[in-house]
């Protein structure tokens, strides 16, 4: 039996290289100073889908959603081996949770057929590992959260052993399903020389100029797909700003401008100021 | 959807796993507490398994004022599906206004499941959680009494303040080891709330083939603060210095190397090349000299001080507080400079 998999991808800024340039002035961390990257966990979704297709044939569809620059993602898979790549783009998707963010998967997952969808355990900028459960919900299937491996596929059931923080859970069920994927899963193989020479010229239309590129690279299999939430017939009260309970009250910077050093005397009143300080900048209490 | 209720409870997530209780639920329930004593409503857990009876009275020392009690065979073993689908209809019929669930990885493979269901925002892996006021700035309209869900995101670049004014529950999973543990009081005691569970094989969407647990002695990963000791230490018996000053900051105690050899405590506290590599937002090190297979494991913690008495100490150069001095005077002055202030 062959498997359809769906891989959701997420461009992340590359939030373990944060140096000075990467701040604003105001202490704030400038998001556009900084290299946006593959999601990192996401790379291990989507090696353990082309295994999958390896060993026991099927397709794999990469979804992302993203300002049109996140199509860079998108080409990175094809290069790896993804068959089918989308882009999920709207301005109606700014400002969306995760709750808004898992719907709109959801609906861009609803367009096709599948088996098994894989996201990474969690995205390096948002860090909340919420996106992949809540599309399961959405999607009305069932998760198996951090694997670590997948033991067998066999008809409709899947075997998988999962990192539960202290020790190991192996279980089993039916498929269709989402799993959430962690970095101890696997080594994700690098792009292949000849694929990256095909795809290297993909795009999406949102990041053509002229429309009648489009016509030419459809020809020759190097357009790829974007969606609209009007496409995925989303219902708007749940997408972006309105979709979305969780609101930013307020933003704090904690990194240090690089390593200052205070001298602390060891005495009570500079300990308790020191203390003062750590309070008041959240790093305890 | 469930809307802006102020008279709801708070609740916290009381997880257990074969009839034991974690150490997150008592830690929630400490913040817990004062969050409901400030909103003036009551403090409920609320608990799913099989046969929990026992856990009950552990709850009420712990601060519970209420227990929702949810016992199934078939809650015997956290899955996703089944949990979720109870505590989904707990939430709809009682309407609480927060939820508390442990940054753990079950609650991190609960919580989002419930709050999809609910439809209700959740704020992930929080670090601290306040009640403030909220004004909007285009309309000027201001909420009072949220809850302000504190986290850190962006790779710990950034500590995010999130609210949900319009749509409740609001919902939060908590870091572990953030919240210290409160002291129990043995002689409270909780109402019990037992509910009737429906539930079939089909909600079960998972088979548990096998499974292992080690009993967690430490874990320095997932602490937020770690307060570490070395040689200069001296002694297994003062080494209670560094573990009075890691519980009073809610954090955990660390060592080098040298201190482990050294019998002062368990190997699984090392830090290091050899040992357990940590980036907490606070590392504190006292009697160490740096070596460079100790700040292999510590180097990128977000904020370090430096306890030594010798100023050309390697651990000098990476620290962000310099503290020279005997670490037998610093520490009680830091403990009571900490206790004074919580
Ligand atoms: C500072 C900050 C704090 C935030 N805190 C919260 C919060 O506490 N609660 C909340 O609801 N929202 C929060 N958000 C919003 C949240 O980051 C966004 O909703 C984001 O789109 C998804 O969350 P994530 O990055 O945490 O992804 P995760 O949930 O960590 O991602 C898990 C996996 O889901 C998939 N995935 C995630 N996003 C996409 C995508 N755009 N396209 C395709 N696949 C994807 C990937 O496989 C990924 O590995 C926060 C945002 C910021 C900037
Ligand atoms: C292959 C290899 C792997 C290793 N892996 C690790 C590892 O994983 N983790 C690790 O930690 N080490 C590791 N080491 C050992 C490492 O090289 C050091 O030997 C060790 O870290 C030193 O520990 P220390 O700082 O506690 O002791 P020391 O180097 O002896 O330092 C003690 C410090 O305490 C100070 N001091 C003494 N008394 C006081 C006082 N009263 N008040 C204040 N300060 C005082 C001294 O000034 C001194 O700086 C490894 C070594 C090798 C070769």
């Amino acid at each position: 039996m062959s498997y359809k998999c769906v891989v959701l991808v997420k461009q992340v800024p590359d939030t373990k290289r944060i140096t000075g340039q990467a701040m604003n002035a105001d202490g704030t961390v400038n998001r556009a100073a900084l290299p946006a990257i593959f999601n990192p966990e996401d790379l291990n979704a989507l090696e353990l889908a082309l295994q999958i297709k390896d060993r026991f044939g099927g397709h794999v569809t990469v979804m992302t959603m993203g300002l049109p620059a996140a199509s860079e993602v998108l080409r990175q898979a094809l290069y790896r081996g993804a068959d089918e790549a989308i882009l999920i783009t709207d301005r109606r998707c700014a400002a969306s949770d995760t709750l808004a963010t898992s719907y709109i998967l959801s609906c861009a997952v609803r367009k096709r057929d599948y088996d098994i969808v894989l996201c990474g355990r969690q995205a390096i900028d948002g860090d909340t590992a919420q996106v992949g459960p809540q599309a399961a919900e959405k999607l009305g299937i069932a998760q198996i959260t951090y694997v670590q491996e997948l033991l067998d596929l066999e008809g409709d059931r899947i075997t998988a052993r999962r990192n539960i923080g202290n020790g190991w859970q192996e279980v089993r069920a039916k498929l269709p399903i989402l799993l959430t994927v962690i970095d101890e899963a696997n080594e994700p193989r690098v792009a292949s020389a000849r694929r990256l020479m095909k795809y290297k010229k993909a795009r999406t239309p949102a990041e053509l100029a002229d429309k009648a590129d489009a016509k030419a690279l459809e020809e020759k299999g190097l357009l790829i797909q974007q969606w609209d939430l009007d496409f995925l017939e989303a219902d708007l009260k749940w997408c972006g700003r309105d979709g979305s309970p969780t609101k930013v009250h307020r933003i704090q910077s904690v990194v240090l401008t690089a390593k200052e050093t205070k001298n602390v005397e060891p005495t009570q009143p500079a300990l308790n100021a020191m203390v003062h300080e750590l309070i008041v900048d959240h790093t305890i209490g | 959807m469930i809307e802006v209720n102020t008279a709801g409870e708070v609740w916290v997530f009381a997880e257990q796993h074969a009839g034991m209780l974690e150490d997150t639920p008592m830690e929630l329930m400490s913040k817990g507490r004062e969050l409901a004593d400030i909103l003036k409503v009551p403090l409920a857990a609320v608990m799913l398994g099989d046969t929990c009876q026992e856990m009950v009275d552990c709850l009420a020392h712990y601060g519970a004022d209420k227990v929702y009690l949810a016992e199934h065979p078939l809650l015997e073993h956290y899955q996703s599906t089944s949990y979720a689908k109870v505590i989904h209809d707990l939430i709809h019929k009682h309407k609480p206004q927060i939820v508390l669930y442990g940054a753990t990885p079950c609650g991190r493979d609960l919580a989002p499941r419930v709050a999809s269901a609910v439809k209700a925002g959740l704020t992930a892996d929080c670090t601290d959680l306040q009640i403030g006021n909220h004004e909007v700035a285009k309309t000027g309209k201001v909420y009072e009494n949220l809850l302000f869900q504190i986290r850190p995101a962006f790779g710990g670049n950034i500590i995010a303040t999130i609210i949900n004014f319009d749509r409740w529950p609001q919902m939060a999973t908590v870091r572990e080891g953030v919240m210290p543990m409160p002291e129990p009081d043995t002689h409270r005691k909780a109402k019990v709330v037992k509910e009737k569970v429906s539930l079939s094989q089909e909600d079960l969407a998972l088979e548990i083939l096998r499974e292992q647990r080690q009993e967690r002695k430490v874990n320095l990963k997932a602490s937020r603060i770690i307060v570490a000791g070395g040689a200069g230490v001296g002694s297994r018996e003062n080494f209670k210095q560094i573990w009075d000053l890691a519980h009073c900051l809610g954090g955990a105690p660390g060592a080098t190397r040298a201190a482990v050899d050294l019998g002062f405590i368990d190997r699984d506290h090392q830090v290091g090349q050899t040992g357990t590599t940590v980036r907490p937002s606070l590392y504190i090190a006292a009697g160490i000299s740096g070596a460079i297979q100790h700040q292999a494991g510590m180097s990128e913690s977000q904020k370090i001080i430096a306890i030594n008495n010798d100023p050309d100490a390697p651990i000098f150069n990476i620290a962000h507080y310099k503290i020279l001095g005997d670490l037998n005077e610093v520490v009680p002055m830091m403990i009571k400079a900490i206790k004074e202030k919580a």
